[in-house]
């Protein structure tokens, strides 16, 4: 890493120690259909009684970072404000066809993939403007993907909180002790965002983690 | 159909800038070559890399990488006062060319198609 870089990122880091005392910008992230946009409404539906936005089992269905500011939560006796970023799936390929096999167009198709690849490279520029991460995985696949762990040594070498969400806990095949095991450095919250199972516990480590 | 691979070399990848090494990457693997760095990207450069290929995705020829690579490991802690980070064996190729079959934290398990 340049000098450059090294002094930018120490007083980007101080700026954040001073900034984090009012303001906390989380952002969601994973692959495309970890839930991300289901847990952030979710989370808005709990304590502002709102969506962020769509959901869809196409993938790529969010291709636009959504911002929410001033979300209150209130948990184990503690009171966080945070902003909340929703961002879209990160992948490291996009390929149109995969979208006609759920029924769009080509044009639809090539449109989606389009707005996919801005999609990614937005998600990856906002890691330089947060505060911490809740990384969202679904727990029915296999954690160890090139994206789960190019997020996390990003975040790591950022130094930010990080938050991994082990999702899905309500399907049959849901493995959260495989997550746990594949990131042992981290702390794992299994939830079902879907279903909103354990939230209670997840809004407890995210006042403790960010708090 | 033959298949080619690049194989650099750590003592390469370290005379190379950030950029310089991306290039190449992206080149040789939009022509359709698979790359093997001795050791790796850092995980900023990995996220570059996305960000150059999402941007040179076009969805006719060329729809993306695959990577393979291991978790980063825990430093020592003489790594950890150097600042230094052991760079791992990372694989890259077209998407259409290298797929991951099975990925552990200790073996990596992937099909190229020539």
């Amino acid at each position: 890493m340049s000098i450059v870089l090294k002094i930018k990122r120490s007083f980007s880091s101080l700026f954040k120690l001073f900034r984090r005392k009012n303001k906390l910008r989380i952002g969601i992230y994973g692959p495309p259909n970890a839930g991300k946009t289901t847990l952030a409404n979710r989370i808005l539906l709990d304590w502002v009684g709102d969506v962020m936005g769509s959901v869809s089992e196409v993938p790529h269905e969010t291709r636009r970072a959504k911002l929410r500011e001033g979300v209150k939560i209130e948990a184990n006796g503690k009171t966080i404000t945070i902003d909340i970023v929703d961002t879209p799936g990160l992948a490291t390929k996009i390929d149109f066809h995969e979208f006609l096999r759920y029924g769009l167009s080509e044009e639809e198709a090539k449109r989606r993939a389009k707005e996919a690849t801005e999609g990614v490279i937005e998600a990856i520029k906002w890691l330089d403007d947060l505060d911490g991460v809740i990384l969202v995985m679904d727990s029915t696949e296999d954690p160890f993907t090139q994206v789960n762990i190019t997020i996390v040594g990003n975040i790591e070498a950022r130094k930010l909180p990080l938050i991994i969400v082990a999702n899905k806990i309500d399907l049959p095949n849901a493995s959260p002790a495989r997550i746990k095991s594949a990131f042992p450095q981290h702390t794992v919250v299994p939830i079902s965002a879907l279903k909103g199972l354990n939230m209670d516990t997840f809004y407890r480590v995210l006042a403790e983690k960010f708090g | 159909m033959e298949v080619k691979l690049n194989l650099i070399s750590k003592e390469r990848l370290e005379k190379m800038s950030t950029m310089e090494k991306l290039r190449m990457i992206l080149d040789e693997v939009k022509s359709g070559k698979i790359v093997v760095l001795e050791s790796g990207l850092t995980p900023e450069e990995e996220a570059k890399l996305i960000e150059m290929t999402m941007l040179e995705i076009d969805h006719e020829n060329f729809v993306g990488i695959e990577v393979e690579s291991y978790p980063q490991k825990t430093s020592s802690l003489f790594g950890k006062l150097l600042g230094k980070k052991g760079g791992r064996l990372m694989v890259i190729g077209p998407a259409n060319r290298l797929k991951t079959l099975e990925k552990r934290e200790d073996i990596i398990e992937a099909l190229i198609r020539g």
